[in-house]
């Protein structure tokens, strides 16, 4: 009898492994994957010039020429939509990349250092949770300006504090761990100790959180945008073509529809994505049960 | 429990004023004052104006003054509305606001809490499928896009409710309070399906069962107490969100809210509105997370404990 | 809390839903229906008036309410707006044309039954001129003699001030110079007498914002009196009955709403909630024309849209340019397909028809010779021409027009240009510094006279705002024009004048303005005019039954 080697897994392995059986949360990625691509390639594959108008042509429904027809400016709404997803998507990437980099590091610090630091910083945190935030973000942008830098920053600044309490609650877990006192004992550097055991095992609850915060930036973009505050025109978004849409929604249904389909569709993708990798990268269930 | 109480309202004084600080400066930095009109303004028009409302001092002198008349309650007159003091104005936009933030706290907090227990009831099967994923319609469609939806189909196709107005016309708080409490209805449901799901993996629901008690009971005797413990845990940042929120949902649905007054307040640099508002929804805000934070270490005797042994 | 308690918590909550719902359904009448029923006009009015105080409001809002709760001198016809009999039943122009001599009903009053007469009319008048209250609309008495020497200081005596109570009901107002339009200037709100009782019981005459236009304080001399007044809810006004006039006045009440929100005030309207929109959403207005609805009421309105452009811009100097720009817009194009509501393309800046006036103008739309020009001026085929800029204030209607004729001067001319939009406020200050290169603006007439529009662009106008400056135009305006004898002269002068503004263009006119509403088809005598000022005392509303309601109840 031999006994048969069992092929050491990975955390990741796993993971992935319990993503694939998870269909919904493929379907999104690839949704996702996908519309990555084609705003990255808009520039080069859209059908019609971004501003291109046709004025006594008017709003008119989808036809071979135009396949998701034209708003009330006779510009073509595929068009409009695909560059409208290269602002949203944009706008969703980066304000949760500056949340991301913010509230991890301060959730890393905390978490790692403890002690005071991490009570004074997460008395902040909780501190800030208790502000009125729609009401700073609207004054920015009415101080400042449409500014699309300060854009990402006002979002970004409102969304980081979760990251950093799931991080600095991640990271206080792992500190206590044995094998992270192993480690300690077997004389590595706490860089060396951050670096190899303590990032890696975060990474898995700040994927997740991304991946969910991406579609809350969104929305929070297409907010603004109702209020006058958001992306300024010429540059326009999903959250600004839904706005139009809803105005003339009677007459023209199709300019609301297909901008309201197209960020739901995206909203779905990205959260069946996030649940997956979080469904995906919880221990509990493990490849055992 | 009460010391608690008390050491956080003391930190909320320093939260409160920074708020104040912070908006302070930022309003004053803005572009655009308050008296620029379309009919030119003669300058010693704009310079009496001003002075009547303290513009021409420097602006820490202002500063503290505003302070000196915070403390005793007096939020000062609104540019825009000559005659009427920012707290009148508050208090007339406030119960609508209120309410509308009442009643979709309600229509989130039933339609979350049964969709999701009921969904942790029987997981991965239809009575899971279905609501979760209505759940996600709730929380992928934004409140302006729901809002006119319902308006369209309601309001005007069928007739059956009104489109705008609150308290003018039976029924006319209905599609607000939906529009508005649809979106954490969603989260609420996520939050109790997974806070129910844990809770029932649990050994002691298991000792229930196996005493041989009815699920219902089991549920309702054992489990929601543990199992809603995230729901708690996220009603202060919902109360937030309502907030928020309402700005939209007034917009759409003219309701003469203070939501609808903060934004017109900001476009028309009316600094002492936007000041006055802020401060009292910061404060409502630390209050509400004060109280539920009180029930969240209520509901959980480890956290109670702590709390104790703190004070 | 025990789970029993909990139980029982969850029942009760579990009914509120259900009752929250049952509330809804099977909802009462409507407000058409009802104000129909009681005589009660349910009006959609715009944003919320920011004061009902005649002596500081500013703004079409304002203007409706005060007109209903006040009146003045002389009121307008309310087709065509020729002067007509309002507190003054009537009066006499002496020869010269400067003194006006009025005579005022005996039964005039105001809301609280205090007799109301000419001295109201000069104490008021006087209040009007104190430059601490910071009357916006003090320049409409500056045609009376002295009123700007007293406004600015020169003049320190206001009885050197030409109003003076001749008797309790005689008032003789003496101007500077003949000025023909003086009676419809009258009717202007501005002009509108206050109770002094009432605003010196709130404050001092000059004090800005008390609480005497409050509902409860509010005395006016008008056909109705406010009687409710809940802030972003809606302004209620209830008949006078010491209106002199009374008797003809055929609505019992009026309750003006706030709706700035012009797709929810539309929403309301198709849903009973008001008799009247202020506006309509421009995509809608071919909804209701296809459907032949006569709710939709739509008229010229006395107003200009234009593009002011900042003559002081290096590139912008050269009239060429301008003449360039201003010939490569297609603002046929733009009233079918963007504005849709019949609005006309102006090739002048006072709309045409103004009390006779029509003003001739060789612009038209002419890409080709626009092109040559703009040759001519150094920028073949737009070679060489800086990137310009238009500012707008944050609107879809004017993102709309901006964008349009962003592209039209692209194609036509192969001249780039941004778009920049900034808020109200902000956008007011940029053009009051000239923090612009071309920005759009819009003027609607105070009154009917081309010198409403003609007057602004003087060279020390406080609304020019362009740096342009013409001495012979200034001369027209300011000098001959005042003071020619018949009205075909004086429209003659103004020709002249228009004729040096269109031919330097330091404004480009674009559309001329037509007014859009929604009526309900119950109101009846809804007067469309040019001012869009129909008059509150003349409309009646009437049911699907035809007995008439309203009058006395």
């Amino acid at each position: 009898m031999t006994t048969v080697e069992e092929q050491g897994t990975s955390l990741w392995r796993d993971a992935w492994i319990k993503l694939c059986k998870n269909y919904l949360a493929l379907l999104g990625l690839a949704i996702i994957l996908l519309l990555c691509l084609v705003s990255l390639l808009t520039p080069w594959i859209a059908p019609y010039g971004y501003e291109e108008q046709n004025l006594l042509l008017g709003a008119t429904p989808p036809s071979a020429a135009h396949w998701l027809g034209t708003d009330i400016f006779g510009r073509d709404m595929l068009t409009r939509i695909m560059y409208g997803g290269r602002v949203s998507l944009t706008v969703g990437f980066i304000a949760t990349a500056v949340a991301l980099v913010i509230g991890v590091l301060w959730g890393a610090i905390a978490g790692f250092v403890g002690g005071r630091v991490d009570a004074v910083m997460m008395r902040i945190v909780d501190i800030m949770y208790a502000l009125p935030f729609m009401i700073f973000i609207v004054l920015l942008m009415v101080v400042f300006g449409r500014n699309i830098l300060l854009l990402f920053l006002a979002i970004g600044a409102v969304e980081w504090l979760t990251m950093a309490r799931i991080v600095r609650g991640q990271v206080m877990n792992l500190r206590k761990q044995e094998f992270v006192e192993a480690a300690y004992s077997l004389g590595l550097s706490q860089w060396t100790i951050i670096r190899r055991h303590i990032i890696p095992n975060t990474l898995g609850p700040v994927i997740v959180y991304t991946t969910l915060t991406i579609p809350s930036v969104m929305l929070l973009e297409a907010f603004l945008s109702f209020l006058g505050l958001g992306i300024q025109p010429p540059q326009s978004s999903w959250g600004l073509l839904i706005n139009y849409g809803v105005e003339t929604m009677e007459e023209y249904p199709w300019l609301l529809i297909f901008p309201g389909v197209t960020l739901s569709l995206t909203l779905f993708a990205l959260n069946f994505l996030g649940d997956g990798l979080r469904d995906a990268l919880d221990p509990r269930t493990s490849k055992d049960q | 429990m009460l010391r608690f109480a008390f050491y956080r309202l003391l930190q909320a004084i320093p939260v409160l004023l920074i708020v104040i600080s912070l908006t302070f400066f930022l309003v004053h930095s803005a572009p655009g004052g308050p008296f620029s009109a379309d009919k030119a303004v003669p300058p010693e028009v704009i310079k009496a104006l001003e002075a009547q409302y303290n513009l021409d001092q420097p602006l820490w002198q202002q500063y503290v003054s505003y302070l000196g008349d915070i403390v005793q309650g007096d939020f000062g007159p609104s540019f825009k509305y000559p005659g009427r003091d920012v707290s009148e104005l508050i208090a007339a936009g406030l119960p609508a606001t209120a309410e509308l933030a009442f009643y979709a706290m309600l229509v989130a907090l039933v339609i979350g809490v049964s969709a999701g227990v009921a969904a942790a009831m029987r997981p991965n099967t239809a009575q899971d499928y279905i609501p979760m994923s209505a759940a996600m319609i709730g929380i992928c469609m934004p409140s302006f896009l729901l809002g006119p939806l319902l308006v369209l189909i309601f309001g005007i196709h069928l007739e059956w409710l009104p489109v705008s107005g609150w308290g003018d016309m039976p029924g006319d708080k209905i599609l607000p309070a939906i529009t508005l409490g649809t979106g954490y209805a969603a989260y609420i449901a996520r939050l109790s399906r997974g806070g129910m799901l844990e809770v029932l993996s649990q050994d002691y629901i298991r000792t229930a069962r196996a005493k041989g008690l009815s699920e219902a009971l089991v549920i309702a005797k054992h489990a929601l107490r543990g199992g809603l413990i995230p729901v708690v845990a996220f009603l202060g940042p919902a109360f937030a969100g309502l907030l928020g929120g309402s700005f939209v949902v007034e917009t759409i649905f003219q309701i003469p809210g203070l939501g609808r007054f903060y934004v017109q307040a900001a476009f028309n640099r009316d600094y002492t509105m936007i000041l006055g508002t802020t401060v009292f929804f910061a404060t409502l805000i630390i209050v509400f997370n004060l109280l539920s934070d009180m029930l969240a270490i209520w509901l959980n005797p480890k956290l109670r404990q702590q709390a104790q042994g703190k004070s | 809390m025990n789970n029993r308690a909990r139980q029982q918590l969850i029942l009760p909550l579990l009914l509120l839903i259900p009752t929250l719902l049952l509330s809804g359904c099977g909802s009462g009448e409507s407000n058409v229906d009802s104000g129909n029923r009681t005589g009660t006009l349910h009006w959609g009015n715009g944003t919320e008036p920011q004061s009902l105080d005649p002596h500081i409001a500013t703004g079409v809002p304002e203007h409706h309410i005060i007109t209903a709760i006040m009146e003045g001198l002389i009121l307008k016809d309310s087709k065509t707006l020729a002067p007509k009999p309002g507190v003054a039943e009537s009066w006499t122009i002496s020869d010269d044309g400067r003194v006006y001599t009025f005579n005022l009903r005996k039964n005039a009053r105001w809301s609280n039954g205090d007799p109301h007469n000419a001295n109201d009319y000069v104490w008021s008048w006087w209040r009007a001129l104190q430059p601490a209250l910071g009357n916006l609309y003090a320049y409409m008495y500056f045609s009376i003699e002295n009123a700007q020497g007293y406004y600015e200081g020169t003049v320190t005596d206001f009885d050197q001030v030409g109003v003076k109570a001749l008797d309790d009901s005689t008032l003789q107002v003496t101007l500077s110079n003949p000025t023909p339009y003086f009676l419809q200037l009258l009717d202007h709100y501005s002009l509108y007498p206050v109770h002094r009782g009432t605003v010196e019981k709130f404050g001092t005459a000059d004090e800005r914002g008390t609480r005497w236009t409050y509902e409860g304080n509010n005395v006016g001399n008008g056909a109705f009196q406010l009687v409710d007044w809940k802030i972003n809810r809606r302004i209620t006004v209830e008949r006078n009955q010491y209106y002199w006039n009374s008797d003809q006045v055929q609505l019992n009440k009026i309750v003006f709403y706030p709706t700035e929100n012009v797709v929810s005030e539309e929403r309301m309207f198709r849903a009973g909630q008001l008799h009247r929109t202020g506006s309509i959403p421009a995509d809608k207005i071919p909804v209701y024309l296809e459907a032949n609805d006569s709710s939709l009421h739509i008229a010229p309105y006395l107003g200009t849209y234009f593009y002011r452009i900042n003559t002081r811009v290096p590139h912008l100097q050269d009239k060429t340019v301008r003449r360039a720009l201003a010939m490569t817009i297609d603002r046929e194009t733009i009233s079918k397909s963007i504005l849709k509501a019949g609005q006309i393309p102006a090739y002048a800046m006072t709309p045409p028809g103004t009390m006779g006036y029509y003003p001739e103008s060789d612009l038209r739309f002419d890409p080709e010779a626009a092109r040559q020009l703009l040759a001519d001026a150094g920028y073949p085929n737009g070679e060489g021409f800086p990137t310009t800029e238009i500012l707008y204030n944050t609107s879809e209607g004017h993102r709309k027009i901006a964008v349009a004729i962003q592209q039209m001067w692209k194609k036509y001319l192969n001249i780039d240009i941004k778009l920049l939009n900034q808020e109200w406020k902000v956008y007011l200050d940029s053009e009051s510094a000239g923090n612009y290169q071309i920005s759009r603006a819009g003027w609607i007439g105070d009154y009917v006279d081309p010198n409403s529009f003609l007057d602004m662009f003087l060279c020390n106008g406080g609304n020019n705002r362009t740096g342009w400056c013409n001495p012979e135009y200034d001369r027209l305006i300011s000098e001959v024009a005042p003071t020619v004898k018949s009205h075909a002269e004086r429209m003659t002068v103004f020709g002249q004048a228009e004729q040096i503004l269109m031919d330097e263009l330091p404004v480009i006119p674009i559309y001329i303005y037509t007014s859009v509403n929604l009526v309900n088809k119950s109101v009846k005598n809804y007067a469309d005019n040019i001012l869009n000022q129909p008059s509150f005392t003349e409309m009646s509303l009437q049911s699907e039954q035809s007995n008439i309601v309203g009058g006395e109840q």
